[in-house]
């Protein structure tokens, strides 16, 4: 187990570090000058150039890369181009609300796509499972944003339950602050949810069709306790795969819903930061978002070998 | 292909619902796409503020917008941008990652390694993430969008190539090809590609499918096709500043992607039963 996680915990790094020089090839040696960018077209030369010192453009790559990452490990990330103030508290702030908004729908998109996953194996075939699986295929195929703008439509416009947008900010309060993220994360959720609902079911029923659930039943086991003891365990498994692959998809996805209901969350924050050319808070956040992505993949390799013990043996 | 062969085609995606409807759905999308370029009922550019927001009628099928364009109009034509950023992205996607898949199947060793440990990073980099980043370098643009979406399909094709023709090497038939003497190369035309094909279109219809929510996603932000361009995420975008006073707007495009999309994934359903029936018959 210790060879394993250990192994795990080598890739992770390495992998941290390849996303961190992607980024940075990406966003230093490609065209495009950032002085020139944030001067404008029409900058004198000597602007440029004195802007360029200023930013410490100037130096070689290698050097710039080193001394981004040192920063990173200290968390100092250096001021953002357009507002003056340290990246990280413009950082820290956005991710205080993105990351409640994502932990809040994953935990809605699983709950959903257990109870319909395993309602849908257990009445295989039956209409209650042609129907959720019919609107599961839907949800599937239904952009996240624009299921965001219906939830307004229906409960901030039509039925004025909720509100349309904005975040009021964690000193007004915890409860107001999870209503506001109420219907963003179930926008976001339902997309997801309805990928993970079909996993579960076809794993369930996979799972229900091996040996050893035949014997469980065959030595008097009932259906409820064969369920929860053997075909569970062995079935969300693939259900875990698709969650962490999915995560990345709703991270991107509160990107971009966020914008739908003005949160200002880490989404807006690079959006803005895009239009104002900042590239230094694109970069910082770009990497937050792929570490949180390759952080939970990591989380989820470790949580197999904790559910399948064979993969311990196999010390993939 | 045999009159036998192609008549079993025919008779097995006859028989499979998902690919009879996809089908039709993704039949419909193209045909609006096509006659866009001759003829649509309005017009998809023609400012006419005087005619804003006016209900659908006879004129104009879907009703105007804010500036009074014909809805129907931008939608059909939006179909043609949807269609032109998917077919590029998937393409570029499909060449460059069955390439390097295939290639990490017949080399191995450290080829394989860095080409899959390559492909490993891109998990992290989601397709509306490395659009963030091009378009804070290059600025935003259709053509941005699509290297974005396209780039992030390279490794899944890759990923994907790589894994069933890892299994086609091992077979026995390969194996003969081996013996009498074909070179890696040629088994890799003649026998590999030939053998995981189903499985790669497949996947493509599915990509074909996520590009188009991807394209729509990155307009709605601003990011990828730019006005005057009709999109359907842009439509949307423009809409919902308008949500209050004509909520319709709203649910058009939208709608417009949620059937291109489903219809391709259906139809993508579809052919994995039709191509392949020994994955269906396991599902």
């Amino acid at each position: 187990m210790s060879v394993f996680i250990a192994k795990r915990v080598l890739t992770l790094i390495a992998t941290l570090i390849g996303a961190s020089m992607v980024i940075f090839l990406v966003m230093e040696i490609l065209p495009g000058d950032p002085a020139l960018v944030i001067l404008g077209v029409d900058a004198s030369e000597s602007a440029v150039q004195t802007l360029t010192k200023e930013l410490g453009l100037d130096r070689p790559p290698l050097e710039r890369y080193i001394s981004w990452i040192a920063g990173l490990m200290q968390g100092e990330l250096g001021n953002s181009y357009a507002y003056k103030v340290p990246v990280w508290e413009l950082v820290k702030g956005a991710l205080l609300i993105t990351l409640p908004l994502a932990i809040m729908s994953i935990t809605l998109s699983i709950i959903l796509a257990l109870v319909i996953g395993l309602y849908a194996a257990a009445n295989h075939n039956k209409a209650g499972d042609v129907t959720l699986m019919g609107i599961s295929q839907l949800g599937i195929s239904i952009p996240n944003f624009w299921l965001a703008i219906l939830l307004i439509i229906l409960f901030a416009i039509e039925l004025r339950w909720l509100p349309a947008g904005g975040f009021p900010g964690w000193d007004e309060g915890i409860l107001k602050c999870l209503t506001a993220l109420l219907l963003p994360s179930l926008a976001l959720a339902t997309v997801v949810g309805a990928i993970l609902a079909r996993i579960t079911r076809s794993s369930v029923l996979e799972v229900f069709r091996e040996d050893y659930v035949r014997t469980a039943r065959a030595k008097g086991l009932s259906q409820r306790a064969t369920l929860w003891r053997h075909v569970l365990r062995n079935a969300l498994i693939p259900v875990l795969t698709v969650t962490g692959i999915q995560f990345a998809a709703l991270l991107t996805g509160t990107v971009v819903v966020e914008n739908v209901f003005h949160i200002p969350g880490l989404g807006s924050l690079v959006l803005k930061a895009i239009n104002n050319r900042d590239t230094i808070v694109v970069e910082n956040v770009v990497l937050l978002l792929a570490t949180m992505v390759i952080m939970v993949n990591f989380l989820i390799d470790i949580l197999y070998a904790v559910i399948d013990p064979r993969l311990k043996a196999h010390d993939i | 292909m045999s009159d036998k062969r192609s008549l079993s085609f025919l008779s097995r995606s006859s028989r499979s619902r998902s690919f009879v409807i996809g089908g039709i759905m993704t039949l419909f999308l193209l045909i609006c796409a096509v006659i866009s370029l001759f003829w649509t009922p309005g017009s998809a550019y023609n400012i006419v503020i005087a005619n804003r927001f006016l209900p659908p009628s006879g004129d104009h099928w879907l009703g105007t917008d804010q500036f009074g364009r014909d809805i129907a109009s931008m939608l059909m034509t939006g179909t043609q941008n949807s269609i032109v950023v998917a077919v590029v992205a998937v393409s570029i996607g499909l060449f460059i990652g069955v390439s390097l898949g295939l290639l990490a199947a017949a080399r191995r060793g450290w080829t394989e390694e860095i080409i899959m440990r390559l492909s490993d990073f891109s998990f992290a980099f989601p397709a509306i993430l490395s659009a963030i980043m091009l378009t804070a370098i290059l600025g935003p643009g259709g053509v941005n969008s699509i290297l974005a979406i396209g780039l992030y399909n390279i490794p899944v094709f890759a990923r994907l190539t790589r894994g069933s023709a890892n299994a086609i090497w091992t077979r026995e038939f390969v194996m003969a090809a081996r013996a009498s003497g074909k070179g890696r190369f040629r088994i890799t035309f003649e026998h590999i590609l030939p053998n995981i094909l189903s499985i790669i279109i497949v996947q493509a219809t599915i990509l074909f499918a996520i590009a188009i929510l991807a394209e729509a996603a990155l307009s709605y932000l601003g990011l990828g096709t730019q006005p005057p361009e009709p999109s359907w995420g842009r439509m949307l975008n423009e809409a919902q500043t308008l949500m209050f006073l004509d909520p319709m707007q709203a649910i058009y495009p939208g709608l417009a992607i949620a059937i291109a999309v489903f219809g391709l994934n259906l139809l993508g359903d579809g052919l994995r039963d039709v191509l392949d029936p020994r994955l269906s018959r396991k599902r």
